[in-house]
């Protein structure tokens, strides 16, 4: 039986015990502010558990190379910063249209370009949904502490693992470089999900990309016989192109039926209401801490006033949002960027609550004066 | 190398009719049809493979005479 | 030869998509034959590809295959043979996949000289995209995006190979099939980087546009400018002058990627368990 323990760390050194917590037996990437702590945090906790690290000769090469792993078998998770989030970005389209199981963690910095890199930024949010060229379905994750971050690489091995897909984990630079006190659980009380496989038997009639009930085909392991072809092209259920334009529909809809089906169960997200909030405000990573601080401050002056935290970015929460909206009268949305995020919480909205945002985009963060001052202003 | 029979259009459907089987056979044993490549003269053919293994179509086949 | 084709090939995918005369149809060829004699388990092997006319190789084979983004294979067969180096790992590429958009991929897969044997198509040209220039077409010839002569000078993708660090180097070509069976053969049982640089005509796109001709008159191209190794290594520099030396060009033992890594592990652990 092991026992919980309590530790200072980084929230990139988190990412390395959640990692391990959650099984991951492999990782590749490549060195980059302010991500290299959790590259250097596996390449010594992995070999000492049997895992395997690998440094690879660019950014592209790393996310090539945890998919290919993940085929063969691995939980494999990489690591980067804006710049190397740009260059993976067409091996992750990959994953998402071969269902590779992986999990892409992304230390945001100021963009764009080398922009500010030891500066904490938010501005990578619409990337991990649009990033990677075409429509595609896409989880993200976004904790907002050291402990979070932990939890939430958990919960991104066990999404990616449940539903065959990349997963990005969006911290930025101040979740990843402060430090906080975590405990980390048990193992046996972590919840573990691993990728359902075929039976040996059914490898004579297998389809590898076949519509099950759930949307979610079994994935053998490299090497096991089964012998099944996988391509970026689109494909009917043999794994084949047949350059058919309805196989393209087909599967299209399969994948994103397999996340849009599962929305409870994907979308996480916390809240502190009382349910006659006159003004909320919804956020996301290190900008939730000056949110729960200045709602807190304004509530003992008398202020009606609540927050959202959301976990899960993409897919977006838009049915909790849209009843949101319909109950209160602002929704205030801080972000360390010129306004992404904003721009959903607008569209689910649809004028039934006046939204406004707070955006910093000079590397400095959020004050919890600054959520103060937005809330007074909007009453 | 093996000498054991001669040559076969072992999968005709599958020939594109590039001419490079004519190309490295030493005996001129095959001719080019229509559609497909033909045997012209299996008299000639000294089961020397080089078809064979230079079809790019895995058309022709070296087998044994009573194959 | 004494070789069951069918059981490598994947019939429902043939015929194949490439052109009449195209070499491709030979380097594949020879690699089923390759295979079937060197022993390996056929469960137990991955084949992956890239982007062009040699990406489409994988789909043809009857193995666990990959059919990854332009120049990236690579890149995925390392992460297959670290999670997994039991199994047999086997790139097949491209001159444009392989040496331009994948070339650093290459360089480093031959430097840590990772068990991956890499059959690398080289027709000189971006065949499936209609003939641009690739980094293998030789200086003034002429392509789709060079109409007034390439300027680029090409690469001697084996020497590139072997200085990276790769342990087994070789090239073979589509007019001497029974010599890149036995290439490949060599290659594939090679334990670290095998690097198999396979010359193939495109008659279509490079051929026809640079007055060799078509498919026959490639093969009897290659037939005037192949040279085996051992006579290209006695020969003077001015002799080597437009010859191209085919064979095994290089192999030495060396400590293979996945085995160093293992030993890794073995040692942290061992480490661990002393505490």
């Amino acid at each position: 039986m092991s026992k919980a323990k309590t530790l200072l760390l980084q929230g990139d050194e988190a990412v390395v015990e959640g990692g391990m917590a959650a099984g991951a037996d492999f990782f590749a990437g490549y060195p980059i502010t302010p991500a290299s702590e959790i590259a250097e945090g596996f390449a010594e906790q992995l070999p000492a558990n049997g895992g395997k690290f690998i440094q690879m000769e660019d950014e592209i090469a790393g996310m090539g190379c945890i998919v290919g792993a993940s085929l063969a078998g691995a939980k494999a998770i990489t690591a980067t910063s804006g710049p190397g989030f740009s260059l993976k970005q067409e091996n992750l389209g990959f994953a998402i249209m071969v269902e590779a199981p992986c999990v892409v963690v992304n230390v945001q910095r100021v963009g764009p370009s080398t922009g500010l890199p030891t500066s904490p930024s938010q501005g990578d949010i619409m990337q991990a949904k649009w990033g990677t060229h075409g429509d595609h379905p896409i989880i993200a994750l976004s904790p907002s502490s050291v402990s979070e971050t932990f939890d939430l690489t958990v919960t991104a091995f066990n999404l990616a693992e449940k539903y065959r897909i990349p997963v990005i984990l969006l911290l930025d630079e101040i979740v990843g470089h402060m430090r906080e006190k975590i405990t980390i659980p048990p193992a046996d009380e972590l919840e573990i999900v691993n990728r359902k496989k075929p039976k040996p038997e059914d490898k004579d009639n297998f389809y590898p990309y076949e519509e099950t009930e759930d949307l979610i085909p079994p994935m053998p392991d490299y090497g096991t016989g089964f012998k099944y072809h996988s391509t970026g092209l689109f494909h009917d259920k043999t794994g084949f192109p047949r350059g058919k334009t309805e196989d393209a529909k087909k599967l299209m809809d399969r994948l994103m039926g397999k996340i849009n089906n599962n929305l409870d169960d994907i979308i996480h997200l916390e809240d502190d209401l009382n349910g006659d909030e006159d003004v909320v405000v919804l956020a996301y990573g290190s900008t939730v801490r000056s949110a729960i601080s200045a709602v807190n401050q304004v509530r003992e002056e008398g202020i009606k006033a609540g927050w959202v935290k959301l976990k899960t970015i993409w897919p977006f929460a838009d049915d909790y949002v849209r009843k949101l909206a319909e109950k209160v009268d602002r929704i205030i949305v801080p972000e360390l960027n010129m306004g992404q995020l904003i721009g959903e919480v607008e569209r689910v909205a649809a004028g039934k609550a006046e939204v406004t945002g707070i955006n910093r985009y000079d590397g400095t963060l959020i004050t919890p004066a600054d959520v103060v001052a937005e809330i007074k202003g909007a009453l | 190398m093996a000498r054991k029979g001669k040559v076969k259009i072992a999968r005709p459907d599958w020939c594109k009719v590039c001419g490079i089987c004519i190309e490295v056979c030493p005996v001129e044993v095959l001719e080019l049809g229509n559609t497909r490549i033909q045997v012209a003269h299996l008299e000639n053919c000294i089961g020397c493979e080089n078809c064979e293994l230079s079809c790019p179509d895995f058309v022709l086949k070296v087998v044994e005479d009573d194959e | 030869m004494d070789v069951n084709i069918d059981k490598y090939l994947r019939q429902d995918k043939m015929p194949h998509i490439w052109c009449p005369g195209c070499g491709h149809g030979t380097v594949l060829g020879s690699f089923v034959r390759a295979f079937d004699q060197s022993g390996l388990d056929q469960e137990k092997t991955v084949v992956i590809s890239g982007i062009g006319c040699s990406g489409r190789a994988s789909g043809y084979l009857n193995f666990d295959t990959l059919h990854v983004t332009h120049g990236r294979a690579l890149t995925f067969a390392t992460g297959v043979k670290m999670a997994n180096p039991e199994l047999n790992v086997i790139v097949m590429t491209g001159d444009g996949d392989g040496a331009a958009i994948g070339g650093n991929h290459l360089i480093h897969s031959s430097r840590r000289n990772i068990d991956i044997t890499v059959v690398l198509f080289n027709n000189n040209i971006y065949g499936m995209t209609g003939g641009q220039f690739s980094p293998m077409t030789p200086t003034g010839d002429t392509a789709t995006t060079s109409p007034y002569g390439n300027i680029d000078q090409n690469f001697d993708l084996c020497e590139l190979a072997k200085s990276s660090g790769a342990t087994f180097v070789g090239r073979g070509a589509s007019y001497q099939p029974r010599k890149m069976i036995k290439l490949i053969k060599e290659g594939l049982l090679h334990k670290g980087f095998a690097f198999i640089e396979t010359l193939t005509q495109c008659p279509v796109n490079y051929g026809k546009r640079n007055m060799i001709g078509g498919a026959r008159d490639m093969l009897k191209w290659q037939d005037e400018h192949l040279v085996p190794d051992k006579k290209y290594e006695k020969m003077d520099p001015e002799e080597r002058e437009g010859l191209i030396s085919t064979g095994v060009l290089y192999q030495v033992s060396k400590e293979e990627y996945t085995d160093k890594y293992q030993q890794v592990i073995n040692n942290v652990m061992a480490g661990e368990s002393n505490e």
